[in-house]
Order: C-alpha cells, then structure tokens, then sequence
C-alpha cells in the first residue's frame, strides 16, 4: 500500500519532461494520470527512484480535427475522449473503447497516452488504436517523431519510445462512416478483457485489434485479408488468431483465449457491417 | 515538498513525502477518516473523493498530484446544519448500506455518476458503479438509492 | 407464542436504521481511523514461500533503519507466548493439531506465514524495514491437493506425523446397516463429487488492532477489527498470560465480517504483547493483499455424495464423505466448520433414519480456513440440492417436482430429524409455491422448449433451491456434545433511567447487520416506549461485560430474545412498583402502551415513566425491593433457529463463450415473525450475491507449488453492481414455536441457498448439451470446457 521513496519533479512543458527525464536517466518514470503507474508502485513491483510529472502539462489535453485524422493530447483524459463530440463524430470506436477503460473513477484521471506507452496487451485502447491506423506523435530531445501504430508495440509493456522520449500526440484517421464494434470480454466490468476485439469495416476493407491476445496488441491482419478476398464474417473470423499468441492466465486458457478471439471477432465484423 | 489542497472548501498547505498517496494524506495529516481503503489495487473504490468535481480514488493519485485541486470528502457532502445531502438521505431511506465501510466512496461515486447522467437507468446505474466494491448489500439497495435519489 | 401484550406496532415496522448517519457521513470511526499519539506501527514479513524452514532470520539492517524501534523473528518472540494459538473446537479426542505462534518459529507453512515482524514510528518506516529483513529460506515441498495431503506422502507438521487432523463421523444408532440395505434396494440412485472452492471472505474493512496499555497498573486496552470481541478477551488473555480482567476489548465500528473476524489472529496477539512490552500503544492495519493470504478463508471440500430413493423418487439414505481443507493451522473454529454442515445433508426432505456421514479433515500448504458466511452449511445444501437436480435427471421428472415429493409435510412439525435434531417449524410447500409464482416456474418451462433449441446459442436455465438454516449456535449442551469450546447463550441489560429513558446492553457485537436498530425495536414494543428513546451499548467488554458476539446467524435468535427476557424481568419488577403505589395487587395490573393500569379500574393508572422515577428515588417502593429499574438475563435456547425457503434463478447461458446471465433470482425466505422488514431484505439481497458470487465468480487459486494467485482485488473477483442481478424477495412467515418473538436467524439464509440455484440453472440450461455439471466458479472458461467436455470435444 505504501509505494517505495523516491524523488518527484513536476514539468511545466514537454520539453522540460523530456530534459528532466534525460537528466535523470533509466530509473526515472513520466507520471501521467498514474493509473497503471501508481497501483504497480503500491505494491513495489515498480520501484522508480525519479518520478517526473507531466500532469500539469495542460497544452497536451485536446482533441482537434485535423482534416483526415483527429489530433488527440496525449494528456487527454479517457472520459474527455469517451466523451467527445469531435470523436463521436469521426472516430466513434474510439470514443466508445474509451468509455470500457476501467471505471468512472480511473476514467477521470488516467490518460490516452499514459494508457498506450504503459503497453499493457491487456488494455483497450492500444488494439483500438492500431486496428484504427493511428500515428503516435513521440518528442525527444533531437525533436518530434511519428511512429505508427504498427510498429510502436514491441513486446510486453515494451514500445518503441526511447528513454527519453515522450508520447504527446495521437492521430487517428477519420472512420468516414465505417461501422464499428468493439466487443470487450471479462468476468466483471471494471477488469481488462480477457479478450477484446475492436473492429471497423467499410465494404471489403476492415481493420481488426485484438486485446490481450499476445505479449502485445494485435492487428489481425489475416483477418482483413480475408474480408478483402470476401469471405464471410464467420469465415475471416477463423483467422482471427492467425496473428497471435495468446498466454493463459487465471481467466482463460489458450485454447479458450483464441475461441474466444473467433467468436468476438466475428460478432465484430457482424456488427460493423449492418 | 509543500502541497496546498481546497478540502471541503478549507485551504490545507502541509509539507508531503512525494510517495504520500493523496487517501494517506486526507486521513493522516488533515485528520478526515471517513474516506476509507479497502484494497491495494484500485479495485474497490472506497477511496474515492471528488478531485475538482468528479469521482477519483484518492488511493492512486500521488498527495502532489492534488496539489492545487478542490477536493470534496465525504464529511464536506451533509450541509453545515448536518442535512444529509440528498445522496447520504437516499442511501439512509432506501437501506443502501448495512457496514458502512464501502459507503463513503459510494455516495461520492454515485453524486458524480449523477452529475454526468443525471436520469440513469437502472443498467446504467450498476454499470456506473462498476469500480465500486460492497460485500454487505449485494447491491440491491445501493442501485434503489441512486435511482431513487436521480428521481427526487 | 405470543408476541406480549403491550403492543405498540414497532416490530414488523421497516424503520430506518440508527446507524446510518454516523456511517454515511463519515463521522463513525473503524479501528484503523482512531486517533492513538504515539503509537507504533506493527508491520509483519510474510512467508513467501509455502513450506520452508526458515534457516536463519538477520534483523540487524532492519533495525537500524530510520523510525525503526525494534524488529523480532518468531524466535525472538517464542516466550511471549503462554500458549499457542487457540482452537476452540477439538472436534475429536485424537484430534491433531499443530503448534501454531503468531509469528513462525522454525517453519513457515503457508504463503502470508508471520515470519518477523518490525516496530517503528510511522507505518511507512515499518513497511519499509520489512524489505530490509534478511530471512534465508530452505524451502520444502508444499502440498497442496487435498487427496495427496491425505495420502502422508509429505508430511507438513513433523511434530504430529499426520497431515490428517481428524475423521469425524455422525453416529446414528438407528441407521446402523440401514443405509446400506436402502441403497441395494433402491430404485434411483445417484452419486456425486462436488468441490466447494476456497473462498476469500473480503470484508470491506481490511483487519485493523491497536492495543493501548495503561501507564499504571498494568491494564489493556485492545481494539480491534472483530466480530468476537468477548471471546477475543478470553483467547487474547489465556494465549498471553495476562490477567483477563486487566484486558478490555473494543470493536469500534467494523465494517463487515461474514466469519472472517470470528477469530483470535496473530496481529492481535502481536500488539498485545508487544505493547505489554514497550509500555507503548501498538497499532496495526492489514493491507488487501496481505489480508488475502493472512486473513482465513473459507470453504475447501471434497463432497461425495450419494442419494438412495424409492420408485416414486423418495429419498431412502444419504451417504456422504466429506475431505475438509484446513489449511496450514487449526485457527478458533476451522475443524468445526464441517460438522456444522453434517447435520443437513438431507436439506427439508423427510428421511429415514439411513443416514451416513463422515469427514477427514487434512492439513495443506494454504491459509487456515475457518467459518465464512453459513460455514458448512452452504456446502451441504449446495451438495444435496445439486444432488436433488441429478436425481430428478435419473428419475426423469422435474426438479421441483421431485422436491415437492420429498418435503417434509407441514404437518409433521415439531420434526426429529434423522440426526436426531428437531427441526422446529417449517411450510416448504408454501414456499416453493411462491417462489415458483414470482419467476413463473411453468412459463420458464414452456420457453425454454421453444429457446433450447439444438444449435441454439442462448440457452435458458432455470435452477431451483430449498434449505433450512440451522442457526443461532445454540443450545449450550448441544455445543457441548460436539466439543465446542463455548456454550450457545446470549446476555442482556434492560436498565431504565430515571428520566424513562432506556439502556439496553448487549453480548452481540454488531458489524453492519444493524443491531442498534433492531434491538431498539424490540424494546419499544415491549416497554411501549418510543425506539428514539432506547439506547443500545456494545461490543466494549467495559460496557458488555458479557457475551458471545455475532457469528451463525444467532443475534437476533439468542441475544434479541435475551432482551425481551430481560425486558419482561424489568416490567416484573416495575408492576411491583406501581402495584404499591396504586395499591393493587401486582396480579390485577396490566401493562400497555408503557402504562401500568389496574384490570377493570381504567383510571388508576401509573406510567412507567412514574415508575422509574419511583424506583430512582427509591422513596416509596414495596418492603424488601431494591431501587432502580434493571435487569439482567442470560439466555440459552431450546433450540436452534431453522429459518427455511425456496429460491430460484433463471439464467441465459451463451454456448459460444460460456457466458451466464442471471436474468433473474427470487428468494422466498421464511425467518418467522420480522423486528424489521427492511434489515431483512437487506441481509438477504447480500447474502445472495455472496453466494452467487461464489457460484460464478469466485476462488482463492493456489498454484502448484502454494503460491496464492488470487493475491488482491484485481485478481480475486468479488463482483459489483455491474456483474449481479437485482434480487426479487418474498417472503412467507412461520413464526418460531420456541422463542417469545418468533423469530428465526437471517444473516446467511442467502448465502445458503444461492450457490446451488444458480448452478442448477447453468446444468439446466446446458442439459440438452449433455452437461451434467459444471465446477465452481461456473467462469465463462469452466463453462465452455464443460460444454466441449460434454460434446466430446476439445478441451
């Protein structure tokens, strides 16, 4: 219950984060909203000696359209995403995973970007972004980078940020009308999915995440090559875990995880395509 | 390091350890125990408090995370003549407590769900509760009271 | 039964419960929120390990470290101990069972064993020299499986040679070779093994102490997180060898229990002895994660069952074998636990005298397991009332059907038992017909025809459930024949003030079931007085000397009835008062509506307000009576309370992810006459969901090598409002023949019956499927397996 000590500086701009993060090194953490952060330090299984605040950081809380895609602040609260007209507009999936995060409580506080550079396989919103085709906006100290989706996810609560790097934005293209499900699994409301599948599809092309199927989110890719090639949502749905690797835990074994994966992700594709 | 929080409308400066979680430092050092912790991992919600207005568990937000913000326990929910407030009145006329233990991070989960969706449905009340533990009730009454509450 | 005459209509009233203000504002202070300067914070180091000698224990970085006061190994602590840790329930002469210290001394034989534990100025010093202590383990094969503790293979406890602690059997004279013969003549058989999971009791207050020793004279004060501060005060003296009318014991309010603060634990002992020791008050508070390995659990059996009926389904024998899982250590009541369910195993049916029972109760590598909400009772019901569903399938007729069959008649109450016990009153048809009304048992029936279709993904199930409760541990000799420790009686003080204001105290300890409330009622009515004007003190053994606290449904039974008692003793003594002074003849006064008048005379009338001013002052009373208006009495029952009833469930079980859906759960209880409709539901919408939840969500999950997997709230899935139905109760009323009031016990009636409706609605709903049954917790994984597993197909 009583993390173990350590030393907090607060930022006052992304910059300042990512030079005090530098100066402080490998045992230094970014604090976000602390959601993932603070219970994993209550319990001293994460044990930083440098927290670095970047709460107050308020010019990272937006949400903008940006023509094609909608900016998101990296700082941008789960319930201001659940609750965006912006996003309900263009990327309805993405409002609506958003408001499967946690709890009211957790939602109020805990952050987009904290939620996708924690790199938690279990959590909702990195599958729901990759299936979407976001780009993450990432700023060092030799300036600002886009990493894609795709290629931000390296293993468990691993990405591709440096050190010294800090997520600020996320881009998420604009759905244009497709339909969407997002399909969460578990045995209580508050917990992560057992498995979760997020899903839009406009006509032949779909893009599938999958939640807590491997040691990172997963794109199922053989899935969308299938609906491409025009096969059923019963038939494209049997690859489902053509992508993935899925552990067993308390709550489902492997074999019950990918059944799991086959049966949500084809009442996904159903639910995106009427 | 120094923190100043608005608590129940009364200024608290106060020097913290960073690790001071902010439940730590309502009970501790202002002295305000009736916001309760039930459990290590952000399960339960006992905890919870209005952070500028709206739920949080005040077990997994840093003391300094807080510094600057308006904080509402559940002492500062009854009026200063100790009129229940509506929530409190509602959990009382509808039985929605039995220990008490959970209750305090209840009525202040359930004056923010209020405050969002202020004519929820039943579904929609247990869903808005959902980070919210209680052993005694099974519930039953506690969704009775919200409901009854949203009506009055 | 008569309920008295002075009736004023507060009992049966849904009053409002007293308690609630000071609960829903935050101003009611639990241990853990009581202001003590200048206590030091205890902060235990845990086993990590389940079974391993502890080789050596360096606490000198501990101790060293900054706030730190002192830190001890058990070693260290080994003579602050007159005893060990008490087991009060020696179920058998031979019983075995194993030294067990506050803190481990030698071996540590679970994960969450107290090895060290440190003192210092702020609990987050503790916490942090808990890191600093330096233990070298050797660790040792842990076991784990019930069948292979039972087997000796490894032996846990050298000391005793045995991982079995004791095999109990319930002798019945009669049924000597009549169960055998009534199974080779039976027409239906059927035989069953059912696994009652560990379960982890998770009241919402974590455990919480502070002992505060007095500077002069030697006195203590120990507050504490309990449901049983009397028998804490006897256990905490006789266990540390301290006078026990220098100890007082305080429950302050406490948030929960349901059994698992029923018990005397080691941090309660730890702070009582280490504040004797540094003349310093001593306080400690559990975390969740600690509490899952630290706190007791409940459950853990092996059921075997087996039901013998006639060709119209009348049940013939019962034959059951019970392995009982103790855990590493015997705490207060952990053997006793089994032996509470022994005694119903036919559940409401009428059974012959063929009735055989035995249980072994083993030793593993886990947390102790104790009572928890119903202990035993909830596993036999669950086992005959799974066992009823599969003989109705055997049989081919409908579960309801085949309960109604088996009854016990109505008219057959007061009804001995075939354990012998007499079962006081009961109206099972009546019950069952209502519950069967509220969830339209014919039309759930008729639906599923059109809905279970094959290949129908969303099945309907409906699973029905019938228990007795035998509750209000009681009566004493009773007790005595099964060897626990402690009788079954109650206490209670009716004092009224001078002013006709009224205190009433109480050897209950209430922790959320609203005593106040209650009892207040109880004394309104028989004092015609206003609940507002009736005071209730308790749980301070200060204050309520006397007592044995609230466990097993017997508060209301035993100590609410202990206070009509003591009310009917003070309105004895205060007619003599106002006989004397009407001068009648205390025969020809009634009382009514707190008024004494003379039968036949209307105008020569005294209030009992008079009175009690009367007998204050003490200026005027009767040759020989004593001043002032109190009464004690202390009450052992007749008999045990049987509250009894029919609850039902209807789920909606998805085939392709395993996933149920409680569409609907009726409970139609009957606890006899109600104090307060209100409380009533309450207790029972709670009880229900505990045991829904252990149907469906819950299980403390070991690995192979005893490490607790289930180790906090994220893991161990105690449900909320968004994973739960809404409960529909009725109720029918069967007033108890053996108590003034009528009334029965009601705090684990719904923990009883839910458990098997729910999972008789899962196997109901699968049954087209071939599924015959489905473990605990019925997870959607379970679920899915038992399909497949039915289908012969994958796992």
């Amino acid at each position: 219950m009583i993390p173990a000590a350590f030393d907090y500086v607060r930022a006052s701009s992304a910059a300042e984060a990512i030079q005090l993060i530098g100066q402080y090194g490998d045992e230094a953490k970014f604090l976000a909203g602390g959601h993932s952060l603070v219970p994993a330090m209550k319990l001293r299984l994460a044990q930083p000696t440098v927290l670095v605040d970047i709460g107050r950081v308020s010019d990272l809380s937006y949400i903008r359209d940006g023509g094609d895609h909608i900016a998101i602040g990296a700082l941008t609260r789960h319930m201001d995403v659940e609750k965006s007209p912006v996003l309900a507009e263009h990327v309805p999936l993405l409002a609506h995973a958003a408001g499967h995060v946690g709890d009211p409580q957790v939602r109020h506080r805990g952050t987009i970007g904290g939620s996708l550079a924690h790199a938690d396989p279990a959590s909702d919103l990195p599958a729901t972004t990759l299936a979407l085709g976001a780009t993450y906006v990432a700023e060092g100290p030799n300036g600002t980078r886009e990493i894609a989706a795709a290629d931000f996810y390296q293993g468990y609560f691993t990405s591709a940020l440096a050190p010294d790097e800090m997520l600020t934005e996320i881009r998420v293209p604009k759905m244009g009308g497709a339909g969407w499900s997002f399909q969460k699994f578990n045995r209580r409301a508050q917990d992560w999915a057992i498995v979760g599948v997020a899903a839009w599809q406009r006509g032949s092309e779909c893009g599938v995440g999958l939640v807590n199927m491997a040691s990172t989110p997963v794109l199922a890719s053989s899935v969308a090559t299938a609906v491409a090639g025009g096969a059923s949502a019963a038939d494209a749905a049997e690859a489902a875990a053509a992508d993935a690797d899925p552990q067993g835990d308390l709550n489902a074994s492997v074999e019950y995880r990918v059944h799991l994966a086959k049966v949500l992700t084809r009442r996904a594709l159903e639910a995106a395509a009427s | 390091m120094e923190i100043t929080v608005t608590i129940n409308g009364k200024s608290h400066t106060a020097d913290v350890e960073p690790r001071t979680l902010l439940v730590q430092f309502i009970r501790e050092q202002v002295g305000l125990t009736g916001t309760n912790i039930g459990c290590d991992t952000s399960s339960c919600g006992a905890c919870s408090v209005h952070v500028d207005g709206e739920a949080a568990k005040s077990c997994t937000l840093l003391a300094v995370q807080a510094d600057g913000c308006s904080i509402t326990t559940i002492e500062g929910m009854a009026a200063a003549d100790g009129t229940l407030h509506p929530m409190q009145q509602a959990f009382m006329e509808n039985h929605g407590l039995q220990c008490g233990y959970c209750t305090p991070g209840m009525v202040m989960a359930a004056t923010s769900l209020l405050a969002e969706n202020p004519n929820p449905t039943e579904e929609e009340v247990r869903i808005g509760l959902e980070g919210n533990l209680c052993r005694c009730t099974g519930y039953h009454n506690i969704v009775q009271s919200v409901l009854a509450c949203a009506k009055s | 039964m008569t309920m008295t005459d002075n009736t004023t209509g507060v009992l049966g009233q849904r009053l409002l419960r007293r308690e609630d203000p000071a609960l829903l504002t935050g101003e009611a202070r639990y241990t853990s929120d009581l202001p003590i300067p200048g206590a030091l914070h205890l902060a235990v180091l845990r086993s990590p390990y389940a079974r391993a000698r502890i080789v050596s224990v360096d606490t000198s970085a501990a101790a060293a470290m900054p706030g730190v006061t002192a830190v001890f190994s058990g070693a260290d602590l080994a003579e602050a101990w007159a005893g060990p840790m008490p087991c009060a329930w020696p179920v058998t002469e031979d019983m075995k069972s194993p030294t067990h210290y506050p803190l481990a001394v030698g071996q540590a034989n679970y994960v969450g064993d107290g090895v060290a534990c440190v003192l210092a100025t702020s609990a987050t010093a503790a916490r942090d020299a808990i890191d600093a202590i330096d233990v070298e383990y050797e660790p040792l094969e842990a076991v784990i499986d019930l069948e292979d503790a039972l087997s000796d293979r490894v032996v846990i406890h050298d000391e005793i040679g045995t991982n079995r602690s004791y095999t109990w059997d319930l002798k019945i004279e009669e049924s000597e070779g009549q169960v055998d013969q009534a199974f080779a003549d039976a027409a239906y058989s059927v035989k069953e093994r059912y696994i009652q999971q560990r379960l982890i009791p998770a009241a919402m207050e974590p455990r919480a102490v502070a002992a505060i020793p007095q500077p002069f004279g030697g006195d203590m004060t120990l507050y504490s997180a309990t449901q049983v501060p009397h028998i804490l005060k006897v256990m905490t003296a006789l266990t540390l060898g301290i006078p026990e009318h220098q100890l007082r014991v305080v429950a302050p309010a406490v948030g929960g229990g349901f059994g698992s603060k029923l018990n005397v634990y080691a941090e309660e002992l730890l702070c009582v002895a280490l504040a004797k020791r540094t003349g310093s008050p001593v306080r400690w508070t559990e975390t969740r994660s600690e509490g899952n390995q630290a706190t007791i659990h409940g459950r853990g059996q092996i059921q075997d069952i087996e039901l013998a009926a006639d060709s119209d389904g009348r049940l013939t024998a019962v034959r059951v074998r019970l392995i009982g899982d103790m855990g590493a250590y015997l705490q207060l009541v952990t053997p006793g636990v089994p032996l509470l369910g022994a005694f119903l195993y036919a559940g409401v049916y009428e059974l012959p005298k063929a009735y055989d029972f035995s249980c072994t109760s083993v030793f593993t590598n886990m947390t102790p397991t104790d009572a928890y909400r119903g202990a035993g009772r909830p596993e036999a019901t669950y086992a005959i009332e799974r066992a009823m569903d599969s003989l109705a399938a055997e049989i081919g007729i409908d579960p309801l059907e085949l309960r109604r069959r088996n009854f016990i008649p109505t008219a057959s109450y007061p009804y001995e038992a075939m354990t012998g016990l007499v079962y006081d009153s009961g109206d099972h048809d009546r019950a069952a017909t209502l519950a069967a009304d509220m969830i339209d048992y014919a039309g759930v029936r008729a639906r599923q025809q059109t809905q279970n279709v094959p290949g129908a993904t969303k099945r309907l199930g409906i699973g029905v459930s019938t228990y007795f409760e035998m509750c209000g541990l009681a009566p004493s000799r009773v007790l005595a024949s099964l060897n626990y420790g402690a009788g079954g009686w109650e206490a209670a003080t009716v004092r009224v003030l001078p002013t006709n204001k009224i205190q009433v105290v109480t050897g209950t300890a209430p922790h959320g079931q609203g005593h106040e409330t209650a009892w207040s009622m109880i004394v309104a009515e028989k004092m015609g007085v206003s609940p507002d004007d009736v005071d209730v003190l308790h749980s301070d053994t200060a204050i309520a000397p006397l007592g044995l606290d609230t466990y097993g449904s017997r508060s209301l039974s035993v100590g609410g009835v202990a206070i009509a008692i003591a009310c009917d003793k003070v309105i004895d003594k205060a007619k003599q008062i106002a006989a004397h002074q009407l001068e009648a003849n205390p025969d020809d006064l009634e009382f009514s509506g707190g008024e004494f008048r003379v039968a036949g005379s209307p105008d020569r009338a005294m209030p009992l307000a008079a009175v009690a001013f009367e007998a204050f002052t003490a200026h005027n009373l009767p040759d020989g009576l004593e001043p002032n208006l109190e009464a004690h009495t202390t009450y052992d029952p007749p008999n045990f309370s049987w509250p009894f009833g029919t609850h039902m469930c209807l789920v909606e079980v998805d085939t392709e992810t395993g996933q149920v859906d409680v569409l609907k759960y009726v409970a139609v209880d009957d606890c006899g006459n109600q104090v307060n409709p209100l409380i009533v539901d309450g207790q029972v919408h709670g009880g229900v969901v505990q045991g829904l939840a252990q149907a469906l969500y819950e299980e403390a999950v070991y690995d192979s090598d005893g490490n607790l997997q289930t180790s906090t709230l994220a893991e161990y899935l105690v449900p909320a409002a968004s994973d739960v139905p809404a409960i529909e109760t009725g109720h029918t009323v069967t007033p108890s023949p053996t108590n003034q009031l009528g009334v029965k016990g009601i705090g684990e009636a719904g923990t009883i019956a839910s458990t098997p409706a729910v999972i008789n609605a899962v196997v109901d709903a699968l049954s087209g499927l071939g599924v015959r049954d489905v473990p605990m917790p019925a997870s959607p994984n379970t679920v899915w397996r038992a399909i497949n597993e039915a289908q012969g197909g994958q796992q």
